[in-house]
């Protein structure tokens, strides 16, 4: 019995050592260790055996079956890990075949610019302002210091609808109908959009284009307010190190008038090509609010004063971004439209 | 305006300025210098030649050999001019000249015959065409006899000089003349100026005893002065005014002409001369002229005249449009003795409509339109009757032919420094601010705390406080202005929700895919209603520049469109883009149109494209309308929305739908309709358009949370078989309805119409979610919701359980 028990051993010793994976690892263990097995067969048969033997014979048979047991753990160890091994294997991929793409959209340009420039005078305590793209001939232009008459007023250059309704050709009449609902109060807004100009398109004109305009109106604004005013914008929007310079001009909505140059963003002041070699660059209109301007308004233009500024975004994103032909903003190619997509700085 | 700056030295010290010095000082303090221009243009070597010898080129009918004394030597050179001839003093660029345009001057053999160097036009040396004499329009200049050989031609024609081009604001019309120009640099600089001088010797004879005068429109010709010069000689101008006229753009003609063009570039303003025999009345008289009136003006145009046009007669027919040109019956020409010289104020207004009627506008009338100086009137004409005698061997004769209501009292200004001050947000002293105002050659005082400034009638643009304000500032220097920001109550700034909604519009539609376009506004007519929402009156533009862009938009798709057609011809694989922006509405009350801000997309093409992982699929309606469920739960209205089928001129009749909120039409959704599709040359197209302005601005629930509850959740499905034509819309609704309070969620999860089904129907399957927040739910209460959904489905739909 004990040369028989000797032989199993060897046997599962054996088909362990044969065994190739853990299907036949398990084979193994249940012939040799299961209820069925033959081992359990000797134990089963221990009672033919004489008293006195068996104790002997069954201390014998567990030193086998643990022998046995922890050779078939070992290696079940070791096919597990080869298993897991080979799966790992089987399942890697290569990481540079490209990702599932997310597409989104963006702002158009125009719009990008726009924002910035409201949430910069948002944080000055500003508000947008809106109104409609046809407009009064008198918020348009009488109600701005330029009556009927006025050679800047010439049919040619505005689309009329009728002798008193047109398209608006500036932002301004906003800031006129802000005026009239305020009743004489301060007001601090900011206006964009759409005005129209009897242009025919070509790379720096567009019939349609966008405007955004600053209106503040209170007690003691004075010029060194508006200065101030558009030296942070001027620092905000291109650069810490943008110097500003006031030129004077003349719009008929303001007195005195002028407009600001920035110091070139590109050459610092030294002369390039965006500067046309002067080192600065005219950036937009501004001036004091006409005292007639505030008087048809309903204001009183000896105890209140007020500034204005008003610019083109496409003026701004072409010299931000480089665009040589304004046309572009409004022919809507995706492959232009797509280069706005990234974060700025 | 062009301003010579060696003239500009004759009235002020320039002090030696560099010319871009000069003109770097005049822009920072008032006037912008658009260009500083070089006549000379870097030239060199170009001399006076004598022509000793002209022959015709043996080898060449069309070319001479000239023997020309150039000084230093006669030497021979080959000239094609037509008008060259011998003892005319001539221009030459010597052989090493460097003529504009970089022209080089060598030595050459022209047919055999040696030639060194060129005898040039004016239009050689740079001089626009349009400015050359007539006689010299089609050969060489011929210079005068006074030239010598040898000298350098440039000093002679006033090409040793500096022009500033200035880019004069409508205000600055003082500064449409040299002495204008001259007042500002004075001002700029601190320095006096030097007047013109009018003095000639007056005849016995008295002008009046030539000419009456009589105006019959003293509101639109408030002054008239007239002055009769006899015994004139008609002749070329000298060189000198010639040259200068040239420098200021003006095309030299004859000595009377030329001298009233050179007053009024120097004084500003206009004059128009006469011949005194060709108005054979003796007479002069202002009047507005008869409707229909006619006359030939001296650019030879038959012109026919309205009843608001200013006309100056000989008291029969007119011989002049005022301010605006001279007849030509009345021309001044070779044969001319005796000249009557205008020189008159026409009120702005007038010359403005009449050359705008005219479509002719000259340098006389953008000068009047403007508004001359009251005061320069008499002094112009004077000076012209000094240049006649001096230049012309004219005799004046005594006086002059006036008729003058015109008011000349200056505009008083009153200011307190304080109120400079403030509006400026500085602390110029008083002594500053006159020294200024004295600069400016302002007429002041300073008293009781104020300064009285009676404008100059020169400057009539200066006539409140605030100009003055100005005046300071820009003398002062803009750069002394400090940088402050307003003192105010703080107040915080902001968008309205309105703005602050469409924004996240604009940021979920980018998010999802789609860029934002900007189009135009104007449209065809035709184009104008395509696909709108709702139609209204179209408005129309009164003078449109072309049928493309004559009527405003009802509808954003049409142009959205137009971007898929042109992106779509560029090869692009996806085109999804957005536009927000107003439609026009007929009209409202006030008279203006009712413009509505609408919210338009356009899809075609590719939607996903990640073909190596197996993922591909072109747009769809369901794409499109994805986007607008999500873009209504982001605003708070998912529950509100429906979609129905609709139909709409140009879309695809059984891909259109229209959207609803709360069962109102807010938007329309569809496939662009084939045929639409194969004329724009384009795939299938989804388009949609919603009244942003309704839903922005519709009342949303307050967001309030909901406990999340840890009670389980129960799922049941359901595969139904309906009639084909049965909408899913219809049946989620039934089961929405019949679920009860504990139906929390539907879902639709699959859809099946084919070989497996009975002809006719069709199988859609749902997922229906039932909770309750407080409690685990029992089988029996979920089978009772649940065949009451059943039950419902069954009634209303006829919907059978699939088996």
């Amino acid at each position: 019995m004990e040369a028989q028990l000797q032989q199993l051993k060897e046997e599962a010793l054996q088909k362990i050592e044969a065994s190739q994976n853990v299907k036949e690892l398990n084979d193994v263990r249940v012939a040799y260790l299961g209820k069925k097995g033959p081992i359990t067969d000797l134990l089963k048969g221990m009672g033919k055996l004489p008293a006195e033997e068996r104790p002997k014979m069954g201390a014998l048979v567990n030193v086998v079956r643990e022998e046995v047991t922890e050779v078939l753990e070992a290696r079940m160890a070791l096919l597990q890990e080869q298993a897991i091994q080979a799966q790992l294997e089987k399942e890697s991929i290569d990481v540079t075949l490209p990702g599932r793409p997310v597409k989104t959209g963006n702002h158009h340009p125009l719009t990008r610019v726009v924002e910035e420039i409201e949430d910069l005078f948002i944080s000055m305590g500003y508000e947008i302002a809106e109104g409609p793209e046809v407009e009064k001939d008198y918020y348009n232009f009488e109600a701005l210091n330029l009556p009927k008459g006025h050679p800047a007023r010439d049919m040619q250059d505005s689309f009329y609808i009728s002798e008193d309704i047109l398209l608006r050709t500036h932002t301004s009449p906003v800031q006129a109908r802000t005026m009239e609902a305020k009743e004489g109060k301060p007001i601090k807004i900011i206006c964009p959009g759409k005005v129209y100009r009897r242009d025919n398109d070509d790379a720096t004109h567009s019939h349609q284009f966008t405007q955004i305009e600053g209106l503040v109106i209170g007690e003691n604004i004075r010029m060194s307010d508006l200065k101030g005013t558009l030296s942070v914008f001027a620092k905000k929007m291109f650069g810490e190190d943008r110097e500003i310079r006031l030129r004077p001009s003349f719009f008929p909505f303001t007195e005195p008038s002028v407009e600001m140059d920035i110091s070139c963003f590109k050459c610092g002041g030294s002369g390039c090509n965006v500067c046309k070699k002067t080192g600065w660059i005219e950036i937009l209109g501004a001036g004091m609010v006409h005292p007639n301007v505030l008087e048809m308004a309903g204001y009183d233009s000896k105890k209140l004063s007020g500034f204005a500024f008003g610019m083109g975004p496409e003026r701004i994103a072409m010299l931000k971004y480089g665009v040589e032909d304004i046309r572009h903003f409004y022919t809507n190619d995706v492959r232009f439209l797509s280069q706005f997509h990234r974060t700025e700085v | 305006m062009l301003v010579s700056t060696k003239w500009l030295a004759e009235y002020v010290n320039t002090q030696g300025l560099d010319p871009k010095d000069l003109g770097e000082k005049i822009t920072r303090s008032g006037i912008e210098v658009d260009a500083v221009i070089d006549r000379s243009q870097g030239m060199t070597n170009v001399v006076v030649g004598h022509v000793k010898e002209c022959v015709k080129h043996p080898e060449a009918d069309k070319l001479n050999i000239c023997q020309v004394d150039v000084g230093e030597e006669t030497t021979q050179i080959i000239c094609g001019a037509p008008n060259v001839a011998e003892g005319q003093k001539v221009i030459v660029a010597r052989p090493g000249a460097v003529l504009p345009g970089g022209i080089k001057i060598k030595k050459a053999k022209l047919r055999g015959e040696e030639s060194n160097g060129m005898i040039c036009s004016l239009q050689e040396l740079g001089i626009e065409g349009r400015l050359v004499p007539k006689a010299y329009a089609e050969g060489i200049y011929v210079l005068p006899e006074t030239a010598t050989p040898g000298e350098s031609a440039l000093p002679l024609l006033g090409l040793d000089d500096i022009i500033l081009e200035l880019g004069l604001t409508p205000n600055r019309s003082d500064a449409l003349s040299m002495l204008g120009v001259a007042y500002e640099v004075g001002a700029i600089l601190s320095e006096d100026m030097k007047y013109p001088e009018a003095m000639y010797t007056e005849s016995n004879e008295k002008a009046s005893d030539y000419l009456n005068l009589r105006v019959d429109a003293i509101e639109e010709n408030p002054m008239y002065v007239a002055k009769v010069v006899k015994n004139v000689h008609i002749k070329e101008s000298p060189l000198w005014l010639q040259h200068r006229l040239m420098a200021a753009g003006v095309r030299p003609h004859n000595n009377v002409v030329d001298i009233t063009n050179y007053v009024l570039m120097e004084y500003g303003q206009p004059l128009h001369a006469f011949d005194y025999d060709r108005l054979e009345t003796k007479e002069l008289v202002i009047r507005l002229a008869n409707e229909g009136e006619k006359i030939v003006t001296l650019d030879d145009q038959e012109r026919t005249l309205k009843s608001n046009h200013l006309v100056i007669t000989n008291g029969k027919e007119p011989v002049a449009i005022a301010g605006v040109m001279g007849g030509a019956n009345s021309e001044v020409h070779d044969g001319t003795t005796t000249v009557v010289i205008e020189s008159a104020y026409f009120a702005g207004g007038s010359v403005r409509q009449t050359s705008k009627d005219q479509n002719l506008r000259s340098d006389a009338s953008a000068r009047f339109e403007k508004g001359v100086d009251p005061k320069r009137v008499i002094l112009a004409a004077e000076r012209a009757a000094s240049l006649l005698a001096e230049l012309a061997g004219g005799e004046v004769l005594a006086g002059s032919v006036v008729v003058d209501e015109l008011d000349k009292t200056p505009v008083e200004v009153v200011v307190s420094p304080d109120f400079i001050n403030n509006r400026l947000g500085m602390k110029i002293s008083l002594e500053d601010m006159t020294s200024i105002l004295t600069r400016l050659k302002f007429d002041h005082q300073a008293a009781n705390g104020y300064l009285y400034i009676n404008a100059p009638t020169r400057r009539q643009d200066i006539k409140i406080p605030e100009d003055i304000v100005e005046e300071i500032a820009r003398m002062y220097g803009y750069d002394e202005i400090p940088m402050t920001l307003p003192v105010e109550e703080s107040k915080p700034g902001g968008l309205t929700s309105y703005q602050a909604k469409r924004r996240q519009v604009r940021a979920y539609l980018e998010g999802a895919g789609l860029y934002q376009a900007i189009t135009y506004s104007l449209t065809s007519k035709e184009m104008s209603q395509k696909f709108a929402l709702e139609t209204a009156p179209v408005t129309e533009l009164l003078m449109p520049m072309s049928e493309e862009r004559s009527t405003l938009r009802q509808s954003l798709i049409p142009h959205l469109l137009d971007a898929v057609t042109y992106n779509t011809a560029r090869q692009a694989d996806t085109v999804a883009l957005y536009e927000v922006g107003s439609v026009f509405l007929g009209e409202t009350e006030s008279g203006l149109p009712h413009e509505q801000e609408h919210l338009a997309a356009v899809i075609a093409g590719k939607w996903v494209d990640h073909s190596w992982q197996g993922e591909k699929k072109a747009v769809d309606f369901f794409v499109l309308k994805g986007i607008i469920e999500g873009l209504m739960e982001l605003l708070g209205h998912s529950k509100e929305l429906t979609f129905e089928r609709a139909v709409v001129d140009g879309l695809h009749p059984g891909r259109t739908a229209s959207i609803k909120l709360g069962g109102e039409e807010i938007g329309l959704i569809g496939q662009l309709h084939p045929s639409e599709q194969k004329v724009r040359d384009l795939k299938d197209t989804y388009v949609m358009e919603l009244n942003l302005a309704k839903v922005l601005n519709k009342e949303v629930e307050a967001l309030y949370y909901a406990p999340v509850s840890k009670f389980p959740s129960i799922t049941r499905d359901i595969a139904l078989v309906v009639d084909s034509e049965k909408a899913a819309g219809e049946l989620q609704a039934i089961i929405q309805l019949s679920g009860g309070r504990l139906l929390k969620a539907v879902h639709l999860f699959d859809l099946y119409e084919g070989e497996k089904m009975e002809p006719g129907k069709k199988s859609v399957a749902f997922s229906l979610t039932y909770f309750d927040p407080e409690r685990t739910l029992t089988d029996e209460e979920v089978v009772n919701a649940h065949n009451k959904v059943l039950k419902a489905l069954a009634e209303q739909a006829g919907a059978e359980l699939r088996g």
